[in-house]
């Protein structure tokens, strides 16, 4: 059971972030929800290359050792966190200039484009 | 070792570079920013018609970015398959000529049309990243590398939606597509997390060899299918199409066509090459087919009411990926049975992935066109509209050509590849090509409207000042005028040569496996 506890923990984050998304009205706050969404993903990759007692893929830090862990996942997540660092920041930007024209963070009242 | 090898990379490498250069190249000036922009579009095209022919020559080209083989082997004996590959076989090939030629014909149009605007250094600079992001997605071999440029393709794309950011309507559109976009992106990482954690391997043929479809697999096949089917823009997560194609600028919304493409492609690529005919049953084929016809349908009827012009060639372009779904889904249904792919698959998928080449390049067009329309006439409002084809008889021309051949009327192109589709898939169900056909009627309906309303009837006195656009705008129309034209003229070699291999190579998923783990692990 402990051992599936991270994955579970992916799930509700996950599922925390689409419930923002698709039921918050602040614009923010979908924001934040896909920030939380980016999370569960890169938790999920670095909880796939966990290995219990396996040691850091650095031949000359890690000393004597059993097990060394594949880093591909650590370099995936390490990517996925810096792209998810470029969209959030685009994405807050361009969350400012709506603002700016709209007076409001609402959704529901930001609906120029429709039909 | 010929420089050929490395065209793979080098069609990648090449606007990356463009993009990073592009902001010095502008502080030489305009002339040095549209030479660069248009030079390295063209340079693009060239490599891409190289890679092209090199592949239908020698077959599938595969690059290992910075090593000699796709795999690690470590002294003890093991072998991981981490390296980066580019894999191109002949439908990667045929949709990175597909793209490079609709990003050409964008950036000559470009270069006339955007001049009126500032921060034009860091549009080119978007625009290849634009390119570099759809190319890499299209030549990749490797899940993860998939991943990254699709977000390359889309942060490059928020920002050129919202080019014009003194319009809220460009704000909100690039905000609406980045919310669907970045979500779809992130049920693609964890797609591929599922699959890592089964295979510890992200290379597409690795994993492919290995795959047996279990519980992890559906549920890494269910988020690729509806994260790509977003991206691409189909019912009924259709709803940021119509609002990003219309905000952005016109030489950038016939780029966006080429990237909606290179998702399409993605899909594909991962039910044909990853999953193949361990699908087993035909649940994914029957949902991709359904999309297919409610795109098609749902598509073109909103596209009849619409007022704008824009957004009318929009909702028409969600109609058109649905042929593609539709021709595709039908020859993915008949991938485990030989006899009924020889019979009808086989022609579906040559009717889709035809209609592929030709939606890009007459959509793109007719965005194009849309965009001049805006550009002479300062509205894409059907109702302020008249009259223009005194005015206008070059983009008038080309306007008819685009539209003829999208809405499939014969000899043009579009009807050969809607033929093809509805005999095949009237062989699966009639009531699929009768779909097909009453969208293709009302497609002819809806282009029939704008032809009348914007170009034909009496000539309005507010409008008789408008001159015919600028010259680099027209090169950037003919160009895919031309392509649209060669099509029609030669359906055979076009058949044989750009078709057939890249639906061949689609099908053929032990051939796209052996390409690369031929030699084992």
């Amino acid at each position: 059971m402990t051992g599936n506890l991270p994955y579970l923990v992916v799930g509700i984050i996950f599922l925390l972030g689409l419930y923002a998304v698709l039921f918050e009205k602040n614009l923010i706050k979908i924001a934040i929800g896909i920030t939380l969404i980016e999370a569960s993903a890169n938790l999920l990759l670095i909880v796939l290359g966990y290995r219990a007692g396996g040691s850091i893929p650095v031949f000359t830090l890690a000393g004597k050792v059993e097990k060394m862990v594949l880093p591909v996942p650590q370099a995936l997540t390490l990517t996925a966190i810096v792209i998810g660092l470029a969209t959030s920041a685009l994405m807050l930007s361009l969350i400012m200039m709506l603002y700016k024209h709209y007076g409001t963070l609402d959704v529901r009242e930001i609906r120029r484009l429709r039909g | 070792m010929s420089w050929h090898v490395h065209l793979p990379a080098l069609m990648i490498a090449v606007p990356l570079l463009g993009a990073f250069v592009a902001p010095v190249a502008s502080m030489l000036g305009k002339a040095a920013r549209n030479f660069w922009l248009v030079g390295v579009s063209a340079l693009t095209a060239i490599l891409s018609v190289l890679l092209w022919q090199q592949v239908l020559a020698s077959g599938t080209a595969i690059y290992v970015m910075g090593g000699e083989a796709f795999n690690l082997s470590l002294p003890s004996g093991m072998s991981l398959p981490i390296r980066i590959i580019l894999e191109v076989d002949a439908f990667s090939a045929f949709m990175a000529l597909v793209g490079s030629i609709a990003a050409l014909a964008g950036a000559i149009f470009s270069t006339n049309y955007m001049e009126k605007f500032s921060g034009l250094d860091k549009f080119t600079a978007l625009y290849f990243l634009l390119t570099t992001g759809m190319l890499g997605m299209v030549l990749t071999g490797d899940l993860f590398n998939f991943f990254v440029f699709l977000e390359i393709a889309s942060v490059a794309s928020f920002g050129l939606v919202a080019f014009w950011r003194d319009r809220p309507e460009a704000i909100e559109a690039s905000f609406k597509y980045m919310v669907v976009s970045t979500i779809g992106a992130m049920m693609v990482l964890i797609a591929i997390a599922f699959l890592y954690g089964r295979y510890n391997a992200v290379n597409m043929a690795a994993v492919a060899n290995v795959l047996r479809l279990g519980y992890a697999e559906k549920v890494a096949l269910v988020f690729l299918i509806v994260a790509l089917a977003m991206k691409c823009g189909t019912v009924p997560m259709h709803m940021w199409t119509p609002d990003a194609y219309t905000e952005a600028p016109a030489g950038v919304t016939c780029l966006l066509i080429a990237v909606s493409q290179a998702s399409l492609y993605g899909l594909f690529r991962v039910c044909f090459s990853i999953y193949g005919a361990s699908l087993g049953s035909a649940v994914v084929p029957w949902t991709i087919i359904v999309m297919g016809v409610l795109s098609m349908f749902i598509g073109v009827s909103m596209a009849v009411v619409q007022k704008e012009i824009k957004r009318l060639m929009a909702y028409h372009s969600v109609s058109q990926i649905g042929y593609m779904l539709l021709g595709l889904g039908v020859g993915l249904l008949a991938l485990s049975d030989p006899q009924a792919m020889a019979d009808y698959g086989f022609t579906a998928m040559k009717g889709g992935i035809y209609h592929l080449i030709n939606y890009t390049v007459c959509k793109g067009l007719l965005f194009l066109t849309a965009g001049a329309l805006y550009y002479a006439a300062g509205s894409r409002n059907l109702n302020d509209l008249g009259g223009l084809a005194r005015n206008m008889p070059y983009t008038t021309f080309m306007f008819v050509i685009a539209a003829a051949a999208i809405a499939g009327l014969p000899p043009f192109n579009g009807f050969v590849s809607k033929l093809l589709i509805y005999e095949s898939t009237f062989a699966v169900y009639p009531i699929l090509s009768i779909m097909a056909l009453v969208t293709s009627v009302l497609t002819l309906a809806s282009f029939v409207k704008v032809f009348q309303t914007a170009f034909l009837g009496p000539a309005k006195a507010r409008l008789s000042h408008v001159k015919e656009v600028p010259a680099g705008m027209l090169l950037g129309m003919s160009v895919l005028t031309i392509v649209i034209i060669g099509l029609t003229l030669f359906p055979t070699w076009s058949l044989s040569n750009l078709v057939e291999p890249a639906a061949k190579a689609l099908v053929d998923q032990a051939g796209y496996i052996s390409a690369v783990v031929g030699g084992g692990l």
